[in-house]
């Protein structure tokens, strides 16, 4: 599937590499020259930006790799590169990563989903390891040697015999004129020989980050370019009536206001609409907005509460739905009766909240646009304003700066719509700030859901039968506003592939409709489905009158491969095999086995107060066992001060990083867990900054969470996401452990501890 | 016409004075270490030094910054990385960045308050700053290593 082409015999050198430089480029790249070009006009600039291909060796051995992918702080512009150093033997102080554009030639550049090292992985080292081959070759061919006989050592080619070296610079000009290698002719390195793969690397922009030199997309500057700050409808789908167009105009450095129409149905990625004002910095353009007194008609969404809306989804859950995985007969088994356990449960709405807020920079001039765009996503950038301004996607040049956060929030490109627009309307370059009220108003929000479940218990405390149902509006809406029913991509998420070794099962979902844009938050759908699921687990477990760990390995089962295809035909496994990627209970067991181990689980004295919970779950194809420790005081106050996770991601290139997100998804899951709630009142958000939206502080959060990775050689896995999903169910589950309180609704501060 | 010091710099401002002293950094000088997050003063991204001292840039207006000295992330590391910055570098602390100018920004002043804090010092003195990746437990672990006490 991924063709490996030389192209650097063609014409594309103008820009960063110099000629004769070797250069190659991975996943059909039908070799369009893309032009280079950058805020700065430096040489220097443009070579750190030059995106036609994965990577250039250049003659005076620099090694270019190309990062396709968007950092929002999971070190995949660190990691992925690092592979491609890995089998080409670079150097890695002797690479120069480069950020690239949108382009559809990389593939995929759809930062989501935590694929970035699983789908990316192969490619990069097939990269890699054809240019170490080329190299070789270019060498043994100038000292009249047989390849077999070369080597190399980071960043030069070696003749044992004659002690002949070169280094990969020397090399590059005669190397280019070879042909590439193909894949079956590649050897690649032994584990062995590894010098960065599983030992990593920190972020390549450190320092950088460290000085407040890295540039994200809020530090976009263009000459000449003008700010807004757009007032949208408060109520989705909302239109504007009328506005004050004199009053924002006597604010000192304020240009001019522009409206933006309200987008037709379906709002995809579409702005929402609304009045822009544009000013000469982002606090005239923001106090200019104050100014404006627009009246709305707010349309049917004003109908929205999302108290009563709780309600109706909850009773949609006590009724019978459709099953998305049916195995053995359920009913039956419930009708023979046994130890019944029923329970529901509840996650709000909730929003992404990143640090950065959505902003985006747009150049519309003579037909074309360039954006800067805190985008997870540059060619749906491309997309989305090709569509709005009617110009050819390749017009439209996105480039990708690092993101203050993502978290699945700037998959969505419509804020870098809303700067082409007005960069089209006013003359100038357009920077949009979005300020954080807009950020919680108008988020693409995480969905609310209401689960019910209900298990049967034998006489050894195991389920006979196990029923579980969710409901919540799908992502669908977003696309298709008729949409009722969640996907299977949904589904899969902590639904469908429950992996309990119970004979008689099901998994129900009914939808609901969207009265906000809904959207994808790290780990998506596994969020709800994973408290449910492994709370629930743990109520048996408790009804069982058993220890939580020795009872959720007993659920698991033995070790075995879940025949999933079988009760579940759609399930979709997160787009990888089932052959390369089964659902292995080995897996959750070793994870378990292992959270519980390194947290001295069933060794510790706990005092009145302290408890300890468990959750397994496996998402994005990773295997995630938490262990969350819990301190209650008499007043109902929470401390957390330790958490175990264990991780199977297969192989993991970048240790370190990794840890990192395991300790950040602990945050995160405390943040959805403690105070994660979004609420609405006649379809109006009503959380607006982060006083009445709170995520974790340090002193909130866990005070220490360790990460325990399983060594493994499977194929890697995802990072970003799975550490989420246990967090919640295993902190509820120790909250009962040490209070005897079961919490079934998020958030946290609205139950009663004490 | 206002007058202030930014990094050692004499400057003179004639714009509005209810401007927040962020923005002017940002968007007039260039200064973009400095990050928006809040407008409120509840994440911290905006920390800059007044005077020497930790204050929210997003609700100082130039009117208040008039007269003193500002410091930001950008010349803290203008003779060589300060031991804070080579602490988070060392624990490798970032994971997206955003937030961590404001964060070191922070963390310095705590540090020049109290050169051995306290767990509860370190609570009490970077629970204003949000962090949405969740890279506490690094900062902890990096106001420590710079204050000489490995973690």
């Amino acid at each position: 599937m991924n063709s490996i082409t030389n192209v650097s015999r063609r014409s594309f050198l103008q820009g960063a590499l110099s000629a004769g430089a070797l250069v190659l480029s991975v996943r059909l790249v039908p070799e369009v020259l893309w032009a280079a070009d950058t805020p700065s006009g430096s040489r220097a600039d443009q070579s750190v930006l030059h995106p036609s291909v994965y990577l250039g060796v250049d003659t005076d051995g620099t090694v270019y790799i190309i990062a396709h992918r968007s950092e929002m702080g999971t070190t995949s512009r660190t990691s992925l590169p690092l592979v491609l150093a890995e089998e080409l033997d670079a150097d890695w102080s002797r690479v120069k990563v480069q950020q690239a554009i949108g382009d559809a030639r990389y593939g995929s550049q759809d930062t989501d989903g935590s694929h970035s090292i699983r789908d990316f992985y192969d490619p990069m080292r097939e990269a890699g390891g054809a240019a170490r081959l080329m190299l070789i070759r270019a060498a043994a061919q100038q000292w009249g040697v047989p390849e077999g006989e070369c080597s190399t050592e980071p960043h030069v080619v070696v003749h044992k015999g004659s002690g002949k070296k070169a280094g990969y610079g020397e090399l590059a000009t005669t190397a280019a004129k070879l042909p590439v290698p193909k894949k079956e002719e590649l050897n690649f390195k032994p584990p062995t020989a590894w010098r960065y793969v599983g030992k990593g690397q920190s972020s390549y922009d450190l320092e950088d980050i460290c000085t407040g030199k890295a540039k994200f997309g809020m530090d976009a500057r263009m000459e000449d370019m003008v700010y807004a700050s757009i007032e949208h409808p408060p109520v989705l789908g909302g239109k504007l009536k009328s506005y004050d167009e004199k009053a924002p105009l006597q604010v000192k450095g304020v240009r001019q206001t522009v409206v933006i129409d309200t987008f037709t149905p379906p709002h995809h990625f579409q702005p929402l609409g609304g009045i822009a004002v544009i000013a000469d910095n982002t606090w005239s353009a923001m106090k200019g907005r104050q100014k404006l007194k627009p009246v709305w008609d707010n349309g049917p969404h004003a109908a929205y509460n999302s108290e009563q809306f709780k309600k109706e989804l909850q009773q949609t859950a006590r009724k019978p739905a459709k099953a998305a995985r049916n195995q053995g007969d359920v009913d039956a088994a419930f009708a023979q009766g046994g130890k019944i356990l029923e329970a529901e449960y509840y996650v709000p709405h909730l929003a992404h909240a990143s640090m950065e807020p959505p902003v985006a920079l747009a150049d519309y001039r003579d037909g074309k646009v360039t954006v800067w765009a805190s985008t997870q996503n540059p060619q749906s950038v491309q997309e989305v304003i090709t569509e709005k301004l009617g110009v050819p996607k390749e017009a439209v040049t996105c480039h990708v700066p690092l993101l203050g956060g993502g978290f699945g929030r700037k998959s969505k490109p419509d804020f870098a719509a809303e700067a082409a627009i007005l960069s089209k309307k006013v003359g100038h370059p357009v920077k949009v700030v979005w300020s954080r009220e807009d950020d919680i108003h108008f988020d693409y929000f995480h969905t609310v859901s209401a689960m019910y479940m209900k298990a049967a218990l034998g006489s050894n405390g195991m389920p006979t039968a196990w029923l579980q149902r969710s409901v919540f509006p799908s992502i669908g809406t977003t696309f298709n506003v008729d949409a009722t029913a969640a996907g299977a991509g949904e589904l899969q998420q902590g639904w469908t592939d429950l992996p309990f070794d119970i004979p008689n099962m099901r998994a129900e979902n009914a939808g609901a409709a969207a009265h906000v844009r809904i959207g994808w938050l790290r780990s998506v759908a596994n969020i709800y489905h994973a408290f449910a699921a492994q709370s629930f687990a743990n109520e048996c477990a408790h009804a069982a009158g058993r220890d939580s760990v020795e009872y959720l390995l007993a659920l698991v089962g033995s070790a075995r491969i879940v025949d999933i295809k079988k009760s579940a035909p759609e399930y979709p496994n997160y787009g990888g095999s089932l052959e390369t990627y089964p659902i292995d209970t080995a897996r959750y067991r070793r994870v378990i086995e292992l959270a519980a181990e390194k947290s001295g689980w069933g060794k510790k004295k706990l005092d009145k107060g302290q408890g300890m919970g468990i959750a397994v779950h496996r998402s994005f194809l990773t295997y995630v066992a938490t262990v969350v420790q819990v301190e209650v005081n008499d007043q109902g106050e929470l401390r957390i001060p330790r958490v175990d996770t264990a991780v199977d991601a297969g192989l993991v290139v970048n240790p370190e990083a990794t840890r990192n997100q395991f300790e950040g998804a602990a945050v995160f899951g405390t943040s959805l867990a403690r105070f994660g709630e979004i609420t609405a009142t006649d379809g109006v958000v009503d959380q607006s900054n982060f006083d009445s939206y709170p995520v974790s502080r340090m002193n909130e959060a866990p005070y220490q969470t360790n990460v325990h990775i399983v060594e493994s050689s499977a194929p890697p896995a995802g990072v970003g996401e799975p550490g989420v999903p246990p967090f919640a169910p295993a902190l509820c589950n120790a909250i009962f452990a040490a209070t005897g309180k079961r919490v079934r609704e998020l958030p946290l501060s609205r139950a009663k501890l004490a | 016409m206002i007058q202030l010091k930014v990094n050692g710099v004499q400057r003179s401002f004639d714009g509005e004075p209810d401007m927040p002293l962020l923005w002017y950094l940002r968007d007039i000088l260039g200064l973009t270490g400095t990050k928006f997050g809040c407008g409120m003063a509840l994440c911290g991204a905006c920390t800059v030094h007044q005077n020497g001292k930790a204050v929210r840039s997003c609700i100082t207006t130039m009117q208040r910054a008039a007269g003193s000295e500002i410091r930001t992330i950008e010349d803290v590391a203008a003779h060589g990385l300060h031991p804070v910055q080579k602490a988070w570098m060392e624990v490798s602390v970032p994971q997206c960045g955003y937030c961590q100018s404001g964060q070191i920004m922070q963390a310095i002043s705590l540090l020049n308050e109290k050169q051995k804090p306290t767990d509860q010092d370190i609570d009490d003195g970077m629970s204003g700053n949000i962090c949405r990746c969740g890279t506490y437990q690094r900062i902890r672990a990096a106001i420590k290593a710079a204050a000489g006490e490995r973690a």
